[in-house]
Parts: C-alpha cells; structure tokens; sequence
C-alpha cells in the first residue's frame, strides 16, 4: 500500500436521503511525462495516480479515471445520498499500481 | 470611497526593463516546446470512440470554470448535470478534454444513482487558452455536451 | 500588448502625478490594514477560493505533516518537540507573528527555521533539518499555521532595530541586471500585471506559502530568490543575515495583517 497523504471532508451526520458533498486532496506530483529534465534533457518519465475511487458501505458510488491534465496535488469534490450508517471508502491508484486508501464514517439519522 | 495609494516617484524605465526581460521569461514558461498539441479534431475523434454514432445534444451540463485562468496549471472546473439520478434515470459517466492540451482527455467521472447529483470538480492543467468539452452519458442512451472557452495568461509583453 | 498598457498607465499615471484606483477601503475587509493590502487581494477570486477552504488549500497537507512531526521522537536526548512545548496549538500560538526576532546568545535575529533547528540540535540532539525541504517546511508552515488569523506584529525597535534598518537597506537598493529595487515593483506598481503574474506589496506574512507556480509549498527566502532572480541579481543563501534581516522588513510591511499560513498565491 503506498502512503499517500490524503485529507477528506465528509459530514460526521446526515439525514437518510440527504445529497452531501464530499472533498478530497491527495498529495502528488502528477508528473506528466512531457516533462524534460533541464540539466540531462531527458524526458520524466509519466507518473500519476490514474484511479480515484469512492465505496460506501462496500459499493462504488462515485470514480474518476484521470489524465496528465490533472492538477498536482488533485481534488476531488462530488456528491454521495446518505442512505444507512457506515463508512465511506476511498482509494488512490497510480500508474505502478500502488494504492493509497482512506475512511470516514458517517452516521445516518431518520 | 476609493483607496489611495502614495506613488513613489519612479523610474519610468523600470517597467521597460522587466518588460525586455519578458521574452527571457516567456522562453524559460513554455514547458513543451516542440509538441503537437491536440485540437478540435482530437476531441470530436475521442467523444466518437466513446460514443459511437449516437446523437449528441447541447445543454443540460453547466461548466464551471474561470473566464481567465490565473495560472494554467491549476485551473478549477466543475460541472453540474440536470439529471433527476434515479435508477430509471441518471447520468452514467461525464468525460472532460482540453482542445489544445497536449492531449485531449482530461478526466471521466463515474457516477451512480447514490451520488444523488451529476456534479463535481476537480483542477486541470491548460498549457494555453482553449476550450474544456465536457460530454454526459445517461443510462437511457442519451448523449449531451457543453463547451467552455477559458483564457490562460502565458505572461510575457507579448501576450 | 501588455508593455504598451503598463507603460502608458504609469506614463498617465506620472503625469497626472497619482495614485491608481486599488478598489474600495475596507472591501477586502480583514485582508486589508489603512493601506497594507495582503498578496491575498491580488489573486483572482479562484485562487482566493483555494485558499479559504482547507479542503482545497493543498498546503494544509504540511499543516498534517507537522503535526505529526511535532511529536515524534528524534535525536540522542529521545525528546519530540511535544516533550517540551506539549499542545501546539496553545504553546506556538502567538509565535508566528514576532518572529524573525532578536536573539540575546547570536546577537543577531532568528527566524522561525533557525529556532526549529536550535531546538532539534541544542534540546533534542538530533541533526538539523535541511532549508526547503519537507521537514523543515511542514514544521515551520505547522508552527506559523497556529498563529493564523493573529496580526503580524514584529518588534523592529530596541535590539532588533539595527537589522530592521538593515533589512530596509537591502529592499530600498537597486540591484541586479535590471537595476530594480524590491519597491522598484512592490511599492511602485501593486495591482499591475507584469508578465503574467498581478503584483501584491510584497509583504512576509504568508509563508511558507503554496505557491501555484511551484506547484507546492516554499519558503519566504525560496521567493525573496526568486524575486532577486528576476532583476537578474544573485540570490543570498537560504537562512543568510541578508534574508533574515529582509525577514523582518517584509513582516513590517504586512504588520497588522492576519497570517495566512499556508496561503495560496500564483
Ligand atoms: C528539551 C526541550 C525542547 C525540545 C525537545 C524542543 N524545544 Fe523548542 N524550545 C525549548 C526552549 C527551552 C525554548 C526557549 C529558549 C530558546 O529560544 O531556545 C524553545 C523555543 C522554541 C520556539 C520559540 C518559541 C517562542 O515563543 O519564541 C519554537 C518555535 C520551538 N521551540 C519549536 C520547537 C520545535 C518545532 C521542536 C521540535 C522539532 C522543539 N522546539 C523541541 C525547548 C525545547
Ligand atoms: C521585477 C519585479 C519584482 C521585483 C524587483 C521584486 N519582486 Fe517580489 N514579486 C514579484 C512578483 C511578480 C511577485 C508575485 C506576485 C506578487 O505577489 O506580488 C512577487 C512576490 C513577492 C512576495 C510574495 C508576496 C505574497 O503575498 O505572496 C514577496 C514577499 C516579495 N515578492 C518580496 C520581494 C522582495 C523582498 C524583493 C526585493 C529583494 C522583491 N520582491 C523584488 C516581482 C518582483
């Protein structure tokens, strides 16, 4: 398991039925691969976490599959319906097939 | 009420000089000289790999982006689907490219009727002033797509 | 395009012998002190979006990463910087805003990096964290981050006051190819756009600051470098007297401002 520093925002509470907004900032380079060394002027090799994924209670609800063209250092913000009490699952998967996980929990009340 | 601010008695050739280093400093911010960058075609080529011969409609995605982009390599955007997103009816997947990026794809969100709302963000490079496309499937088979032009400053006096 | 506006503002500018419109007083609210306005007010609203949420902030990573420094064990004395400070949120908070400040034992100032390291090597006996890399970074962006919010407030009288006129010095010279001072762009021209980039009044109380360029989080001496480089003159070393003592300028200049650490800047 690679040790990707993440930060996750998920309410601690919500109400069955409830749309809440999640946030997540992982730290990476995002190296594109079109980058060239300066001093060697060789190409950088491509590196990046290509995966973002987000399991509730055990099922996917929401995914991302990214390209170059995401930011360093990538967030993430979308949208998940509180249905029962649990956990919220995240993972991070880069191009060497390292994976990088964090949880929340989140009670859901009514 | 506006604000003042005391200007110092300065050296008018003061601008002029940081301005005839500009050409040093647009040099050393193209990161990839050389490249072939993508372009409207690249694009429409991608959305036809994804979605074949279906039909294509415009509207029902809002882009949320910046009219000009402070630094075109974090460069916000987001967008929101008008989609009920229930099971019988909801938004699958939303594709994001960049018409004159290096290369065209961006990002593919995945949603599901638990997300609840078609609507992310995430933060793109842009190597210059382009268009972002963003194309929704549905579940039901139907195909929208919206276009947003955003401004990349690449500095220097030329610009 | 750009040369041909700038020139022509200050040339209008000159002549009408002012003072360019900055906005409204009292719009950017605590961000701005009489006429001290934070870099903060320079940046788009986007890029001020970024940073007023922590969520989206990318160098709040530091602020964890510090966090778990500050207690972990290190050096031959087995101490963590909590053996001795505890809670750092009640122990640094206050520290950001006075420092750099006079030091009795170096008879000169000392910046936040450099007492981090005096305490990793007298307290703790533990080698020194190297500038500009991430130790050293995330503790000194956790230990300012804990004063966020509290105005800067540096003593620039008494013993301090040689280095304060020293570190004046240094931003009032011309130098480099250009032949530019500090105020050359930051007191002469903020709210104008030179390359790319909106100038700000170039003050000290952001850092370490996230900076989009660098794509992560650098030193105030990472910038003042940058800053010399481009009017082509030769950057001081990290941690120099030079820097230090400019340290203290730059936090003069944004004195009555709330440390943003970590900021977001362009
Ligand atoms: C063995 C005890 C000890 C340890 C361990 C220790 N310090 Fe200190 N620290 C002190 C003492 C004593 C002072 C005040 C005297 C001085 O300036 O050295 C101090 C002062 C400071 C100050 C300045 C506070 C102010 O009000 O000006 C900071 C910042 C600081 N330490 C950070 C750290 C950090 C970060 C660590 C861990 C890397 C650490 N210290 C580890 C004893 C310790
Ligand atoms: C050629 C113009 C120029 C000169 C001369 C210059 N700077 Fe800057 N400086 C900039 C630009 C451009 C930025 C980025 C935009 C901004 O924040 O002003 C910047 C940013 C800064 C910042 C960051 C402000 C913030 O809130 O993030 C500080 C501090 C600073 N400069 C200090 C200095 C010092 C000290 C000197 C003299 C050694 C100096 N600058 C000389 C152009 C200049």
């Amino acid at each position: 398991m690679a040790n990707f520093k993440a930060r996750i925002k998920v309410p601690k509470k919500a109400k069955k039925g409830e749309v809440f907004q999640v946030k997540t900032l992982v730290t990476h380079k995002m190296e594109t691969g079109l980058r060239k060394n300066k001093k060697t002027g060789k190409k950088i090799p491509r590196f990046i976490i290509n995966k973002f994924a987000c399991n509730y209670n055990g099922k996917e609800v929401f995914s991302s599959n990214w390209h170059p063209a995401i930011s360093a250092n990538p967030y993430m913000s979308f949208y998940v319906r509180a249905e029962k009490s649990g956990s919220l699952d995240f993972s991070w998967t880069d191009d060497k097939g390292q994976v990088g996980t964090k949880s929340a929990k989140i009670m859901v009340t009514g | 009420m506006v604000q003042r601010i005391e200007m110092k008695p300065v050296n008018r050739r003061d601008i002029l000089r940081i301005c005839g280093s500009g050409a040093l400093a647009l040099l050393s911010t193209s990161m990839l000289p050389g490249l072939v960058y993508a372009d409207a075609k690249a694009v429409a080529s991608e959305i036809k790999k994804l979605i074949g011969d279906k039909k294509m409609t415009e509207g029902r995605i809002t882009i949320e982006a910046p009219q000009i982009a402070e630094n075109g390599n974090t460069v916000p955007i987001g967008f929101t689907v008008d989609s009920p997103m229930t099971d019988a009816d909801h938004v699958q997947s939303v594709h994001i490219f960049a018409d004159e990026n290096p290369s065209p794809e961006v990002a593919s969100f995945h949603f599901s009727p638990a997300s609840g709302k078609a609507q992310a963000n995430t933060r793109m490079r842009m190597i210059k002033t382009q268009n972002v496309v963003a194309v929704a499937q549905t579940n039901t088979g139907s195909v929208f797509m919206a276009k947003a032009p955003v401004k990349v400053t690449i500095g220097g006096c030329g610009g | 395009m750009a040369c041909k506006f700038i020139v022509f503002s200050i040339g209008l500018a000159l002549a009408l012998g002012i003072v360019h419109e900055t906005g409204h007083a009292g719009e950017w609210g605590k961000y701005q002190v009489e006429d001290r306005r934070s870099g903060y007010t320079y940046r788009t609203k986007e890029t001020r979006a970024m940073q007023d949420d922590d969520f989206q902030n990318p160098g709040m990573a530091l602020v964890d990463e510090g966090e778990a420094l500050w207690s972990m064990v290190d050096g031959k004395a087995g101490k963590s910087c909590a053996s001795c400070h505890q809670d750092a949120s009640v122990t640094m908070r206050g520290v950001g805003a006075v420092y750099p400040k006079f030091d009795i034992g170096l008879g000169k100032l000392k910046n936040i990096e450099q007492q981090i390291n005096t305490c990793r090597t007298g307290q703790m006996q533990a080698t020194p964290w190297k500038w500009e890399k991430g130790q050293l970074l995330a503790m000194t962006v956790y230990v300012r981050h804990q004063s966020r919010g509290m105005p800067m407030n540096v003593k620039v009288d008494g013993s301090a006051a040689p280095f304060f006129e020293k570190g004046k010095a240094f931003y009032n010279e011309r130098r480099g190819q250009l032949d530019m001072s500090c105020g050359s762009c930051h007191e002469a021209y903020p709210g104008t756009r030179i390359r790319a980039d909106m100038l700000s009044q170039g003050q000290g109380h952001s850092f370490p600051t996230y900076r989009l360029k660098w794509q992560k989080v650098g030193s105030l001496h990472r910038r003042f470098r940058g800053c010399n480089k481009q009017v082509r003159s030769k950057p001081y070393k990290y941690g120099s007297d030079e820097y230090v003592n400019l340290e203290l300028y730059a936090g003069w200049r944004a004195r009555g401002l709330p440390i943003e650490t970590p900021a977001l800047r362009n």
